[in-house]
Protein backbone atom coordinates (compact mmCIF):
# COMPACT_ATOMS: atom_id res chain seq x y z
CA UNK A 1 0.00 0.00 0.00
CA UNK A 2 0.87 3.69 -0.70
CA UNK A 3 1.47 4.10 3.54
CA UNK A 4 3.74 1.04 3.36
CA UNK A 5 5.45 2.75 0.49
CA UNK A 6 5.90 6.07 2.48
CA UNK A 7 6.99 4.86 5.64
CA UNK A 8 9.82 2.52 3.99
CA UNK A 9 10.82 5.70 2.93
CA UNK A 10 11.52 6.96 6.28
CA UNK A 11 14.08 3.85 6.61
CA UNK A 12 16.68 6.19 4.39
CA UNK A 13 15.96 9.51 6.56
CA UNK A 14 18.70 10.90 9.13
CA UNK A 15 16.25 10.07 12.46
CA UNK A 16 15.20 7.42 14.50
CA UNK A 17 12.99 5.99 11.80
CA UNK A 18 11.14 3.05 14.02
CA UNK A 19 10.24 6.16 16.31
CA UNK A 20 8.62 8.55 13.53
CA UNK A 21 6.83 4.89 12.31
CA UNK A 22 5.51 4.69 15.39
CA UNK A 23 4.45 8.18 16.16
CA UNK A 24 2.61 8.27 11.96
CA UNK A 25 0.97 5.09 13.22
CA UNK A 26 -0.76 6.28 16.30
CA UNK A 27 -1.90 9.33 14.83
CA UNK A 28 -3.46 7.54 11.38
CA UNK A 29 -4.73 4.80 14.18
CA UNK A 30 -6.43 7.73 16.41
CA UNK A 31 -7.88 9.62 14.12
CA UNK A 32 -8.88 7.13 11.15
CA UNK A 33 -10.90 5.40 14.00
CA UNK A 34 -12.02 8.70 15.32
CA UNK A 35 -13.30 9.64 11.62
CA UNK A 36 -14.95 6.27 11.26
CA UNK A 37 -16.56 6.41 14.19
CA UNK A 38 -17.45 10.24 14.04
CA UNK A 39 -19.07 9.31 10.14
CA UNK A 40 -21.11 6.42 11.51
CA UNK A 41 -22.83 8.67 13.50
CA UNK A 42 -22.69 12.11 12.05
CA UNK A 43 -24.56 10.65 8.35
CA UNK A 44 -27.68 9.52 10.38
CA UNK A 45 -27.94 12.43 12.22
CA UNK A 46 -27.18 14.35 8.97
CA UNK A 47 -29.70 12.63 6.66
CA UNK A 48 -32.27 12.66 10.05
CA UNK A 49 -32.34 15.84 10.32
CA UNK A 50 -31.41 17.30 7.08
CA UNK A 51 -35.13 15.71 5.62
CA UNK A 52 -37.35 15.35 8.94
CA UNK A 53 -38.97 18.14 10.03
CA UNK A 54 -39.26 18.40 13.97
CA UNK A 55 -39.61 21.27 16.82
CA UNK A 56 -36.09 22.28 17.78
CA UNK A 57 -34.97 21.76 14.44
CA UNK A 58 -33.20 25.03 14.09
CA UNK A 59 -31.58 24.36 17.53
CA UNK A 60 -30.10 21.21 16.51
CA UNK A 61 -28.81 23.05 13.59
CA UNK A 62 -27.37 25.87 15.87
CA UNK A 63 -25.60 22.85 18.04
CA UNK A 64 -23.83 21.30 15.49
CA UNK A 65 -22.79 24.39 13.64
CA UNK A 66 -21.14 25.92 16.98
CA UNK A 67 -19.73 22.35 17.61
CA UNK A 68 -17.42 22.49 14.46
CA UNK A 69 -15.72 25.45 15.84
CA UNK A 70 -15.50 24.16 19.74
CA UNK A 71 -11.89 24.76 20.62
CA UNK A 72 -10.17 21.28 21.24
CA UNK A 73 -8.38 22.13 24.20
CA UNK A 74 -11.94 22.61 25.99
CA UNK A 75 -12.69 19.17 24.75
CA UNK A 76 -9.79 17.68 25.94
CA UNK A 77 -10.69 19.11 29.08
CA UNK A 78 -13.74 17.85 29.41
CA UNK A 79 -12.63 14.12 28.38
CA UNK A 80 -10.05 14.52 30.82
CA UNK A 81 -12.47 14.98 33.46
CA UNK A 82 -14.62 12.37 32.28
CA UNK A 83 -12.06 9.58 31.61
CA UNK A 84 -9.96 10.45 34.70
CA UNK A 85 -9.78 7.92 37.27
CA UNK A 86 -12.26 10.47 39.66
CA UNK A 87 -14.62 11.19 36.33
CA UNK A 88 -17.58 9.04 35.52
CA UNK A 89 -15.87 7.07 33.19
CA UNK A 90 -13.14 6.47 35.46
CA UNK A 91 -13.70 2.92 36.20
CA UNK A 92 -13.16 2.16 32.49
CA UNK A 93 -9.18 3.15 32.60
CA UNK A 94 -8.90 4.84 29.60
CA UNK A 95 -6.90 8.17 30.94
CA UNK A 96 -3.47 8.54 29.05
CA UNK A 97 -4.94 6.20 26.50
CA UNK A 98 -5.02 6.01 22.57
CA UNK A 99 -8.75 4.91 23.13
CA UNK A 100 -9.24 8.58 25.42
CA UNK A 101 -7.33 10.17 22.16
CA UNK A 102 -10.12 8.52 20.15
CA UNK A 103 -12.62 9.60 22.45
CA UNK A 104 -11.72 13.63 22.07
CA UNK A 105 -11.31 13.47 18.20
CA UNK A 106 -14.17 11.79 18.09
CA UNK A 107 -16.51 14.77 19.99
CA UNK A 108 -14.01 17.31 17.47
CA UNK A 109 -14.91 15.78 14.24
CA UNK A 110 -18.36 14.69 14.68
CA UNK A 111 -19.43 17.93 14.33
CA UNK A 112 -17.68 19.11 11.50
CA UNK A 113 -18.17 15.96 9.55
CA UNK A 114 -22.43 15.97 10.55
CA UNK A 115 -22.20 20.04 10.03
CA UNK A 116 -20.80 19.18 6.46
CA UNK A 117 -22.73 16.61 5.14
CA UNK A 118 -26.18 18.26 6.41
CA UNK A 119 -25.71 21.11 4.03
CA UNK A 120 -24.56 18.18 1.48
CA UNK A 121 -27.64 16.32 1.43
CA UNK A 122 -30.06 19.27 2.01
CA UNK A 123 -28.79 20.75 -0.98
CA UNK A 124 -29.70 17.88 -3.25
CA UNK A 125 -32.82 18.00 -4.81
CA UNK A 126 -36.28 17.61 -3.27
CA UNK A 127 -37.29 15.76 -6.48
CA UNK A 128 -34.22 13.19 -6.32
CA UNK A 129 -36.21 11.90 -3.32
CA UNK A 130 -39.65 12.28 -4.66
CA UNK A 131 -38.26 10.08 -7.16
CA UNK A 132 -36.67 7.32 -5.31
CA UNK A 133 -39.93 7.14 -3.18
CA UNK A 134 -41.87 7.24 -6.11
CA UNK A 135 -39.94 4.05 -7.31
CA UNK A 136 -41.40 2.27 -4.02
CA UNK A 137 -37.99 2.66 -2.28
CA UNK A 138 -37.56 2.31 1.40
CA UNK A 139 -37.13 4.75 3.93
CA UNK A 140 -33.18 2.75 3.50
CA UNK A 141 -32.58 3.43 -0.06
CA UNK A 142 -34.11 6.51 -0.18
CA UNK A 143 -31.27 7.54 1.88
CA UNK A 144 -28.99 5.10 0.27
CA UNK A 145 -29.94 7.44 -3.22
CA UNK A 146 -29.44 10.57 -1.55
CA UNK A 147 -25.97 9.66 0.11
CA UNK A 148 -25.11 8.25 -4.08
CA UNK A 149 -26.27 11.65 -4.98
CA UNK A 150 -24.77 14.00 -2.34
CA UNK A 151 -20.92 11.71 -2.06
CA UNK A 152 -18.72 14.08 -2.89
CA UNK A 153 -20.05 16.64 -0.19
CA UNK A 154 -20.50 13.96 2.45
CA UNK A 155 -16.66 12.84 1.28
CA UNK A 156 -15.41 16.62 1.84
CA UNK A 157 -17.01 16.42 4.94
CA UNK A 158 -15.11 13.22 5.88
CA UNK A 159 -11.73 14.89 4.64
CA UNK A 160 -12.66 18.50 6.75
CA UNK A 161 -13.10 15.97 9.98
CA UNK A 162 -10.24 13.90 9.37
CA UNK A 163 -8.57 17.40 9.08
CA UNK A 164 -9.41 18.42 12.14
CA UNK A 165 -8.62 15.14 13.76
CA UNK A 166 -5.44 14.69 13.00
CA UNK A 167 -4.10 17.81 13.30
CA UNK A 168 -5.43 18.78 16.21
CA UNK A 169 -2.85 18.95 19.27
CA UNK A 170 -4.50 20.23 22.53
CA UNK A 171 -6.98 17.90 23.35
CA UNK A 172 -4.77 14.82 22.60
CA UNK A 173 -1.89 16.44 24.15
CA UNK A 174 -3.95 16.85 27.51
CA UNK A 175 -6.17 13.11 27.61
CA UNK A 176 -3.20 11.00 25.84
CA UNK A 177 -0.16 12.67 28.17
CA UNK A 178 2.39 11.99 24.63
CA UNK A 179 3.68 8.60 26.06
CA UNK A 180 6.09 6.86 24.03
CA UNK A 181 7.98 4.15 25.71
CA UNK A 182 11.62 3.78 26.49
CA UNK A 183 12.80 2.19 23.00
CA UNK A 184 10.92 4.90 21.65
CA UNK A 185 7.55 3.36 20.53
CA UNK A 186 5.13 5.42 20.66
CA UNK A 187 1.66 5.07 22.73
CA UNK A 188 -0.03 8.34 23.10
CA UNK A 189 2.31 10.65 21.47
CA UNK A 190 0.90 11.20 18.25
CA UNK A 191 2.86 13.50 15.02
CA UNK A 192 1.11 17.01 17.12
CA UNK A 193 2.28 15.86 20.67
CA UNK A 194 5.43 14.73 19.17
CA UNK A 195 6.37 18.28 17.00
CA UNK A 196 5.61 19.89 20.37
CA UNK A 197 7.50 17.57 22.57
CA UNK A 198 10.51 18.04 19.70
CA UNK A 199 10.23 21.80 19.40
CA UNK A 200 10.02 22.01 23.28
CA UNK A 201 13.49 20.06 23.37
CA UNK A 202 15.26 22.36 20.12
CA UNK A 203 15.39 19.49 18.19
CA UNK A 204 13.86 21.75 15.63
CA UNK A 205 15.03 18.96 12.49
CA UNK A 206 12.63 15.95 13.83
CA UNK A 207 10.06 18.45 14.47
CA UNK A 208 9.60 20.23 11.18
CA UNK A 209 10.30 16.67 9.67
CA UNK A 210 7.34 15.42 11.20
CA UNK A 211 5.41 18.29 10.15
CA UNK A 212 6.36 17.42 6.61
CA UNK A 213 4.96 14.11 7.49
CA UNK A 214 1.79 16.08 8.34
CA UNK A 215 1.17 17.55 6.01
CA UNK A 216 1.68 15.32 3.19
CA UNK A 217 -0.69 12.86 5.22
CA UNK A 218 -3.50 15.74 4.51
CA UNK A 219 -2.49 16.59 1.06
CA UNK A 220 -2.51 12.65 0.04
CA UNK A 221 -5.72 12.35 2.15
CA UNK A 222 -7.37 15.04 0.25
CA UNK A 223 -5.91 14.10 -2.89
CA UNK A 224 -7.69 10.48 -2.78
CA UNK A 225 -10.84 11.56 -1.48
CA UNK A 226 -11.23 14.08 -4.42
CA UNK A 227 -10.75 11.34 -6.62
CA UNK A 228 -13.08 8.89 -5.17
CA UNK A 229 -15.49 12.46 -5.00
CA UNK A 230 -14.41 14.18 -7.89
CA UNK A 231 -16.32 11.73 -10.37
CA UNK A 232 -19.83 12.14 -9.41
CA UNK A 233 -21.75 15.29 -9.41
CA UNK A 234 -21.51 16.65 -12.66
CA UNK A 235 -24.52 18.82 -12.70
CA UNK B 1 -9.74 -7.56 43.64
CA UNK B 2 -8.98 -4.15 42.32
CA UNK B 3 -6.19 -5.44 40.36
CA UNK B 4 -8.09 -8.13 38.68
CA UNK B 5 -10.98 -5.47 38.09
CA UNK B 6 -8.06 -3.80 36.38
CA UNK B 7 -6.90 -6.37 34.34
CA UNK B 8 -10.33 -7.20 33.40
CA UNK B 9 -10.71 -3.85 31.90
CA UNK B 10 -7.20 -3.59 30.27
CA UNK B 11 -7.95 -7.18 28.36
CA UNK B 12 -11.88 -5.63 27.02
CA UNK B 13 -10.18 -2.48 26.25
CA UNK B 14 -7.67 -4.35 24.01
CA UNK B 15 -10.19 -6.32 22.49
CA UNK B 16 -12.40 -3.45 21.65
CA UNK B 17 -9.03 -1.63 19.93
CA UNK B 18 -8.12 -4.79 18.25
CA UNK B 19 -11.67 -4.73 17.12
CA UNK B 20 -11.43 -1.07 15.99
CA UNK B 21 -8.45 -1.32 14.36
CA UNK B 22 -9.91 -4.34 12.49
CA UNK B 23 -12.79 -1.56 11.14
CA UNK B 24 -9.54 1.10 9.88
CA UNK B 25 -7.41 -2.18 8.43
CA UNK B 26 -8.77 -0.95 5.25
CA UNK B 27 -7.23 2.74 5.75
CA UNK B 28 -4.27 1.99 7.46
CA UNK B 29 -2.55 -1.44 5.95
CA UNK B 30 -3.68 -3.67 8.84
CA UNK B 31 -0.52 -2.67 10.54
CA UNK B 32 -2.05 -0.35 12.75
CA UNK B 33 -3.98 -2.98 14.66
CA UNK B 34 -0.84 -5.46 15.50
CA UNK B 35 1.23 -2.64 16.62
CA UNK B 36 -1.65 -1.40 19.13
CA UNK B 37 -1.98 -4.52 20.20
CA UNK B 38 1.60 -5.43 21.34
CA UNK B 39 1.46 -1.68 22.90
CA UNK B 40 -1.82 -2.96 25.38
CA UNK B 41 -0.71 -6.36 25.97
CA UNK B 42 2.61 -6.12 26.00
CA UNK B 43 4.31 -9.55 25.61
CA UNK B 44 6.80 -10.72 27.54
CA UNK B 45 5.86 -8.62 30.61
CA UNK B 46 6.07 -10.63 33.64
CA UNK B 47 2.98 -8.88 35.17
CA UNK B 48 1.13 -8.21 31.91
CA UNK B 49 0.48 -4.51 33.33
CA UNK B 50 2.37 -1.15 32.53
CA UNK B 51 3.68 1.26 34.71
CA UNK B 52 2.44 4.55 34.93
CA UNK B 53 4.55 7.60 36.10
CA UNK B 54 4.12 11.37 36.10
CA UNK B 55 7.59 13.31 35.73
CA UNK B 56 8.91 16.51 34.99
CA UNK B 57 9.80 17.68 31.85
CA UNK B 58 13.54 18.02 33.18
CA UNK B 59 13.72 14.30 33.67
CA UNK B 60 12.10 13.36 30.47
CA UNK B 61 13.65 15.78 27.94
CA UNK B 62 17.39 15.74 29.31
CA UNK B 63 16.96 12.12 27.79
CA UNK B 64 17.10 10.21 31.51
CA UNK B 65 13.94 8.80 31.32
CA UNK B 66 14.77 7.22 28.56
CA UNK B 67 17.82 5.44 29.67
CA UNK B 68 16.44 4.83 33.78
CA UNK B 69 12.94 3.01 31.96
CA UNK B 70 14.74 0.96 29.58
CA UNK B 71 16.86 -0.42 32.41
CA UNK B 72 13.64 -0.82 34.50
CA UNK B 73 11.96 -2.68 32.11
CA UNK B 74 15.25 -4.95 31.10
CA UNK B 75 14.82 -6.04 34.75
CA UNK B 76 10.93 -6.61 35.07
CA UNK B 77 9.90 -6.90 31.38
CA UNK B 78 7.30 -4.25 32.88
CA UNK B 79 6.97 -0.30 30.24
CA UNK B 80 6.80 2.30 31.75
CA UNK B 81 4.36 4.87 30.12
CA UNK B 82 6.12 8.17 31.34
CA UNK B 83 4.26 11.42 31.22
CA UNK B 84 5.64 14.52 31.33
CA UNK B 85 4.18 18.01 32.64
CA UNK B 86 5.57 20.16 35.47
CA UNK B 87 6.21 19.54 38.80
CA UNK B 88 2.48 20.68 39.88
CA UNK B 89 0.66 19.28 37.20
CA UNK B 90 2.07 16.22 37.90
CA UNK B 91 0.98 15.84 41.10
CA UNK B 92 -2.31 16.91 40.41
CA UNK B 93 -2.29 14.09 37.71
CA UNK B 94 -1.32 12.14 40.59
CA UNK B 95 -4.10 13.18 43.05
CA UNK B 96 -6.55 12.12 40.32
CA UNK B 97 -5.38 8.46 40.80
CA UNK B 98 -4.42 8.84 37.19
CA UNK B 99 -0.54 7.56 37.57
CA UNK B 100 0.83 5.32 39.63
CA UNK B 101 4.17 6.65 40.73
CA UNK B 102 5.37 10.53 40.46
CA UNK B 103 8.78 11.82 40.50
CA UNK B 104 9.60 15.21 40.73
CA UNK B 105 11.51 18.00 42.68
CA UNK B 106 9.59 20.97 44.40
CA UNK B 107 9.95 19.20 48.18
CA UNK B 108 7.20 21.79 49.25
CA UNK B 109 4.81 20.59 46.99
CA UNK B 110 6.16 17.08 47.75
CA UNK B 111 4.87 17.47 51.60
CA UNK B 112 1.90 18.92 51.25
CA UNK B 113 1.27 15.65 48.70
CA UNK B 114 2.09 13.32 51.20
CA UNK B 115 0.39 15.01 54.53
CA UNK B 116 -2.96 14.93 52.15
CA UNK B 117 -2.19 11.75 52.29
CA UNK B 118 -2.41 10.90 48.58
CA UNK B 119 1.49 9.46 48.35
CA UNK B 120 3.25 7.42 50.29
CA UNK B 121 6.77 5.95 50.51
CA UNK B 122 8.33 9.11 49.29
CA UNK B 123 12.17 8.70 48.89
CA UNK B 124 15.09 11.13 47.99
CA UNK B 125 16.46 9.85 43.79
CA UNK B 126 18.59 12.22 43.09
CA UNK B 127 20.17 15.93 42.74
CA UNK B 128 21.19 18.46 40.25
CA UNK B 129 21.30 22.32 40.85
CA UNK B 130 19.71 25.12 39.65
CA UNK B 131 21.66 27.86 37.33
CA UNK B 132 20.83 31.39 36.59
CA UNK B 133 21.47 31.91 32.64
CA UNK B 134 21.36 34.88 31.18
CA UNK B 135 23.19 36.46 27.79
CA UNK B 136 26.38 37.06 27.56
CA UNK B 137 26.39 41.06 28.02
CA UNK B 138 24.60 40.67 30.93
CA UNK B 139 23.19 43.64 31.85
CA UNK B 140 22.58 43.33 35.45
CA UNK B 141 26.65 42.41 35.97
CA UNK B 142 25.71 39.08 38.00
CA UNK B 143 27.92 37.11 36.02
CA UNK B 144 30.24 34.97 38.39
CA UNK B 145 28.62 36.03 41.46
CA UNK B 146 28.24 33.04 43.86
CA UNK B 147 25.23 35.10 45.44
CA UNK B 148 22.03 33.68 44.22
CA UNK B 149 19.55 36.10 46.03
CA UNK B 150 22.09 39.14 45.13
CA UNK B 151 21.52 38.38 41.74
CA UNK B 152 17.77 38.23 41.48
CA UNK B 153 17.93 41.46 43.26
CA UNK B 154 20.08 43.10 41.05
CA UNK B 155 17.87 41.51 37.73
CA UNK B 156 15.14 43.24 39.29
CA UNK B 157 16.73 46.34 40.58
CA UNK B 158 18.00 46.93 36.59
CA UNK B 159 14.25 45.59 35.64
CA UNK B 160 16.54 43.34 32.99
CA UNK B 161 13.90 40.92 31.38
CA UNK B 162 13.80 37.60 33.49
CA UNK B 163 11.52 34.47 31.79
CA UNK B 164 9.48 32.89 34.22
CA UNK B 165 8.42 29.24 33.41
CA UNK B 166 5.00 30.66 35.80
CA UNK B 167 3.81 27.24 35.33
CA UNK B 168 4.12 25.55 38.77
CA UNK B 169 6.25 23.10 38.02
CA UNK B 170 9.72 22.82 40.55
CA UNK B 171 12.04 24.97 38.40
CA UNK B 172 9.31 27.58 38.76
CA UNK B 173 8.74 26.83 42.82
CA UNK B 174 12.16 27.50 43.58
CA UNK B 175 12.70 30.49 41.50
CA UNK B 176 9.44 32.03 43.14
CA UNK B 177 10.94 30.80 46.63
CA UNK B 178 14.51 32.76 45.31
CA UNK B 179 12.17 35.64 44.74
CA UNK B 180 11.31 35.66 48.23
CA UNK B 181 14.09 34.72 50.28
CA UNK B 182 15.46 38.25 47.58
CA UNK B 183 12.96 39.94 49.48
CA UNK B 184 12.16 41.17 45.27
CA UNK B 185 7.86 41.18 45.05
CA UNK B 186 8.62 40.27 40.90
CA UNK B 187 6.24 41.60 38.70
CA UNK B 188 6.23 44.69 36.05
CA UNK B 189 7.33 44.54 32.42
CA UNK B 190 10.47 42.94 32.92
CA UNK B 191 8.85 40.12 34.08
CA UNK B 192 7.51 37.12 31.89
CA UNK B 193 5.94 34.25 32.85
CA UNK B 194 5.98 31.96 29.62
CA UNK B 195 3.50 29.35 31.23
CA UNK B 196 5.98 26.99 29.11
CA UNK B 197 8.40 23.87 29.63
CA UNK B 198 11.92 24.64 30.62
CA UNK B 199 13.22 24.30 27.02
CA UNK B 200 10.47 26.52 25.79
CA UNK B 201 11.79 28.96 28.19
CA UNK B 202 14.92 29.20 27.47
CA UNK B 203 14.20 29.60 23.93
CA UNK B 204 12.03 32.74 24.72
CA UNK B 205 14.77 34.46 27.13
CA UNK B 206 17.45 33.23 24.75
CA UNK B 207 15.21 35.22 21.95
CA UNK B 208 14.42 38.22 23.84
CA UNK B 209 17.96 38.33 25.38
CA UNK B 210 16.54 38.09 29.00
CA UNK B 211 17.59 36.08 31.99
CA UNK B 212 15.85 32.64 33.47
CA UNK B 213 16.50 30.08 35.94
CA UNK B 214 16.98 26.56 34.35
CA UNK B 215 17.69 23.12 35.94
CA UNK B 216 21.06 22.28 34.72
CA UNK B 217 20.27 19.29 32.75
CA UNK B 218 18.18 21.12 30.91
CA UNK B 219 20.52 23.89 29.75
CA UNK B 220 23.24 21.39 29.01
CA UNK B 221 20.85 19.65 26.91
CA UNK B 222 19.95 22.85 24.90
CA UNK B 223 22.89 25.06 25.18
CA UNK B 224 23.90 24.58 21.35
CA UNK B 225 20.39 25.78 20.80
CA UNK B 226 20.13 29.37 22.78
CA UNK B 227 22.43 32.32 23.14
CA UNK B 228 22.39 31.81 27.02
CA UNK B 229 25.37 31.44 29.32
CA UNK B 230 25.34 30.11 33.03
CA UNK B 231 26.25 33.38 35.21
CA UNK B 232 25.41 31.98 38.67
CA UNK B 233 26.84 28.29 39.37
CA UNK B 234 24.41 26.24 41.30
CA UNK B 235 26.40 24.04 43.68
CA UNK B 236 27.23 21.27 41.82
CA UNK B 237 29.89 23.55 40.52
CA UNK B 238 30.32 25.06 44.17
CA UNK B 239 27.33 27.58 44.25
CA UNK B 240 24.97 28.36 46.89
CA UNK B 241 23.07 25.75 48.40
CA UNK B 242 19.54 27.72 47.75
CA UNK B 243 20.15 26.92 43.47
CA UNK B 244 20.24 22.86 44.75
CA UNK B 245 17.56 20.70 42.74
CA UNK B 246 16.42 17.78 44.41
CA UNK B 247 14.58 15.08 43.24
CA UNK B 248 12.06 12.60 44.90
CA UNK B 249 9.93 10.24 43.71
CA UNK B 250 6.90 8.61 45.57
CA UNK B 251 4.13 5.64 45.15
CA UNK B 252 0.10 6.80 45.02
CA UNK B 253 -1.47 5.46 48.14
CA UNK B 254 -3.32 2.49 47.10
CA UNK B 255 -5.69 3.46 50.06
CA UNK B 256 -6.74 6.62 48.48
CA UNK B 257 -7.02 5.17 45.13
CA UNK B 258 -7.61 1.71 44.94
CA UNK B 259 -6.67 1.10 40.81
CA UNK B 260 -3.49 2.28 41.20
CA UNK B 261 -0.74 -0.44 40.52
CA UNK B 262 1.21 -0.02 43.76
CA UNK B 263 2.94 -3.27 43.93
CA UNK B 264 4.70 -1.99 40.20
CA UNK B 265 4.66 1.43 41.70
CA UNK B 266 7.41 -0.05 44.69
CA UNK B 267 8.90 -1.88 42.03
CA UNK B 268 9.70 0.51 40.02
CA UNK B 269 10.51 2.94 43.76
CA UNK B 270 12.91 -0.16 44.75
CA UNK B 271 14.94 -0.23 41.56
CA UNK B 272 15.30 3.59 40.95
CA UNK B 273 16.84 3.44 44.46
CA UNK B 274 19.08 0.25 44.01
CA UNK B 275 22.45 0.11 43.38
CA UNK B 276 22.05 -0.77 40.14
CA UNK B 277 19.35 2.29 39.40
CA UNK B 278 21.25 4.97 41.04
CA UNK B 279 24.25 3.81 38.70
CA UNK B 280 21.96 4.28 35.66
CA UNK B 281 21.67 7.74 37.15
CA UNK B 282 25.33 8.26 38.21
CA UNK B 283 26.44 7.09 34.72
CA UNK B 284 23.91 9.17 32.20
CA UNK B 285 25.90 12.24 30.49
CA UNK B 286 24.59 14.66 27.59
CA UNK B 287 27.98 16.38 26.14
CA UNK B 288 30.19 14.46 28.39
CA UNK B 289 28.70 16.02 31.42
CA UNK B 290 26.87 14.42 34.54
CA UNK B 291 23.59 15.98 34.89
CA UNK B 292 22.23 13.84 38.00
CA UNK B 293 23.75 12.86 40.84
CA UNK B 294 22.12 10.23 42.84
CA UNK B 295 21.10 10.18 46.42
CA UNK B 296 19.10 7.29 47.41
CA UNK B 297 22.07 5.15 48.78
CA UNK B 298 23.14 6.48 52.08
CA UNK B 299 25.20 5.41 54.76
CA UNK B 300 22.83 8.17 56.88
CA UNK B 301 19.34 6.61 56.08
CA UNK B 302 17.52 10.17 56.72
CA UNK B 303 13.38 9.34 58.01
CA UNK B 304 12.73 12.75 56.80
CA UNK B 305 13.03 11.41 53.19
CA UNK B 306 10.00 9.26 53.61
CA UNK B 307 7.44 11.40 55.05
CA UNK B 308 6.47 15.11 54.94
CA UNK B 309 9.48 17.48 56.69
CA UNK B 310 8.63 17.98 60.09
CA UNK B 311 6.06 15.03 60.21
CA UNK B 312 4.17 14.42 63.12
CA UNK B 313 2.37 10.93 63.31
CA UNK B 314 -1.16 11.32 64.19
CA UNK B 315 -2.41 7.37 63.65
CA UNK B 316 -4.01 8.66 60.57
CA UNK B 317 -1.84 8.48 57.60
CA UNK B 318 0.01 4.96 59.11
CA UNK B 319 1.69 2.18 57.22
CA UNK B 320 -1.65 0.21 57.93
CA UNK B 321 -3.39 2.01 54.36
CA UNK B 322 -2.24 -0.97 52.25
CA UNK B 323 -3.60 -3.58 54.47
CA UNK B 324 -6.53 -1.88 55.21
CA UNK B 325 -7.07 -1.92 50.98
CA UNK B 326 -6.48 -5.27 51.00
CA UNK B 327 -9.22 -6.55 52.57
CA UNK B 328 -11.48 -3.86 51.70
CA UNK B 329 -13.29 -5.60 48.65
Amino acid sequence: MALETALAVLDGMPFESNYVKSIVRVSLYVSVTAVVLSTLVSLPVALFVGFKDFPGKGLVTAIINTGMGFPSVVVGLVVLFAVSNQGPLGFLDLVFTPQAMIMSQFVLAAPVITGVSLAAVTGIDQSVRDAAYAMGGTRLDVALVVIKEARFGIATAILAGFGRAISEVGSVLIVGGNIAYADGEAYTRNITTAITLEARQGRYETAMFLGAILVSIVLLVNAIVGRLGGGGRTR
Amino acid sequence: MAIQRRDFLTLAGGGAAAGLAGCTGLFSGGENGSGNESNSSSGGSITGQELVLATTTSTYDTGLLDEVNAAFEENFGTPVQAISQGTGQALETARAGDCDVVMVHARSQEDEFMQNGYGINRRDLMFNDFVIVGPSDDPAGIGGSEDALGAFQAIAENESLFASRGDDSGTNTAELQIWEEAGVEPGGEWYLETGQGMGDTLNQASQQGGYTLSDRGTFISQQDEVELEILVQGPVEGGPEILANPYGVLAINPAVHEDVNYQLAMSYIGFLTSQEGQQVIEEYELDGEQLFFPQALSEDPNFQQYVPEDWQPDGENGGNATEDNATDE
